[in-house]
């Protein structure tokens, strides 16, 4: 990592067919919610280039074990032990080392502990639900995990939300941030839900399904799931236009 | 001929209401897990510059304040510098994180920041930009994060020649950057469609 210069030049423009519109009728929530005027656009100046770095210090030694990490000592989250894991890269294929990823989920159920998630659905005593690591030098990162539940929402009169994990990542610089959701492999309520259908292209969608990885399973004990997530692109910083003298 | 094979970039998804669960768990009721909120804390000791609270609300197509959002701010530290490490220029204040991250009041719609005013940080062809903060805003609803810039009313000059301010069009919608001052307070509200529509950028 000390050989490298931290990266510096502007990224490529984000693909707007690639990601949902603001204004998606089907989510209804995104009526009220989505802009009507067209984004003004600029190349990135500094702050968006840059943007904050969290140390592996910040990490708790549980921090990406949701199975333990609110658990009464000597029990555990109830639900089909899962290990997601995978790599978060840029569109030039670069890995992105030492950044932060943020996970959220329901429980096995399909419950939030959240004041305001009132689903029938029991709660998990021994599940928070919420988890975080940084990624390795090359871009790594693992986490554990039970597999959340599917759960209805109000929206149609009969929506299910197919299981998945919220994923939260920054990159390195602020222009990057994304936060993002994680389906799994087969699961029949991905192609009617009207959040993953937010994306209008069936690659796009694709590329947030991971899929079942059994050769990361860990025998007796876990499934696993791999799921690569990518950040947007930089432009090579050796040809950057400045001033003379600046 | 070679191929460019440039990967495509994750899509977005909405943040979705739960979204404090897994960023500021503490505001969704989860403790124990980690010791305090990530980015509650901007202030990490004695930094440089005037103090100011950033404050307001988000307010959905009817007026509504959003109860649900999650707020991120990003900025140059008093003396225009980046507490990052792209940051070439020098060294930024180490008591001063430059990123702070807050949820809207669940009741009142109302997010606050405790920050320091920004310094000036150069266009990328040498100008200098007016002192500005950059926002983040996600939330149930919203498909993409947006993204604006929060500037300061009371730096006319600094504005009339700010790179980004000026490309702007439309002049009847530049107020819409503009945080109120109230002593050392500054009110940003954020409309996320109407006539007061707030400019986001895409950057
Ligand atoms: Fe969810």
């Amino acid at each position: 990592m000390h050989n490298n210069p931290p990266e510096t030049g502007a990224f490529y423009p984000r693909d707007p067919d690639w990601h949902p519109q603001a204004l998606t009728p089907g989510y209804k929530t995104s009526v009220l919610r989505a802009p009507q005027r067209a984004k003004i656009s600029f190349d990135p100046t500094l702050g968006e280039i840059a943007g904050p770095a969290f140390g592996h210090g910040l990490l708790g030694p549980l921090d990406n074990d949701l199975i333990l990490n609110f658990a009464s000592p000597g029990e555990s989250a109830i639900g089909e032990r899962i290990i997601v894991h995978g790599r978060v890269q840029d569109e030039r294929g670069r890995g992105v080392g030492g950044t932060l990823v943020e996970f959220w989920q329901a429980n096995a159920g399909g419950r939030y502990r959240h004041k305001k998630d009132a689903y029938l659905a029991p709660l998990d005593p021994n599940f928070g639900g919420c988890g975080r690591t940084i990624t390795d030098a090359a871009g790594y990162y693992s986490f554990r995990t039970i597999k959340p539940g599917p759960y209805p929402w109000p929206n149609g009169v009969n929506d299910w939300r197919p299981r998945h994990i919220h994923f939260s990542v920054f990159g390195t610089g602020f222009a990057q941030r994304l936060i993002t959701q994680m389906y799994f492999e087969g699961d029949p309520l991905i192609d009617i839900c009207p959040i993953v259908n937010t994306i209008r292209d069936q690659a796009a969608i694709g590329q947030l399904i991971a899929p079942m990885d059994m050769a990361n399973t860990v025998p007796m004990d876990a499934m696993a799931y791999k799921f690569d997530i990518t950040l947007r692109g930089r432009r090579s910083t050796m040809f950057e236009n400045r001033r003379e003298g600046n | 001929m070679q191929r460019l094979d440039r990967l495509k970039e994750s899509p977005s998804q909405t943040a979705g209401p739960y979204v404090h669960i897994g960023c500021v768990p503490s505001f969704a009721g989860i403790e124990g897990v980690y010791p305090e909120d990530l980015g509650r804390a901007m202030i990490t000791g004695d930094a440089k510059g005037e103090r100011i609270t950033l404050t307001g609300r988000v307010f959905d197509g009817t007026g509504t304040p959003l109860r649900d959002a999650m707020i991120e701010i990003w900025q140059a530290d008093a003396a225009g510098l980046f507490n990052s490490p792209a940051e070439t220029r020098g060294s930024a204040d180490p008591a001063f994180a430059g990123w702070g991250r807050q949820p809207t009041d669940g009741e009142t719609g109302i997010y606050a920041f405790e920050t320091v005013k920004p310094g000036r940080v150069p266009f990328p062809d040498g100008r200098l930009q007016a002192p500005h903060i950059t926002m983040w805003i996600v939330a149930r609803g919203i498909n993409l994060g947006l993204s604006t810039r929060v500037y300061f009313e009371d730096e006319a000059e600094a504005n009339a020649a700010d790179p980004i301010l000026s490309r702007i069009e439309h002049k009847a919608r530049v107020p819409t950057l503009m945080a109120r001052r109230a002593g050392s307070v500054h009110t940003f509200d954020i409309h996320l469609q109407g006539e007061n529509e707030t400019i986001f950028f895409d950057v």
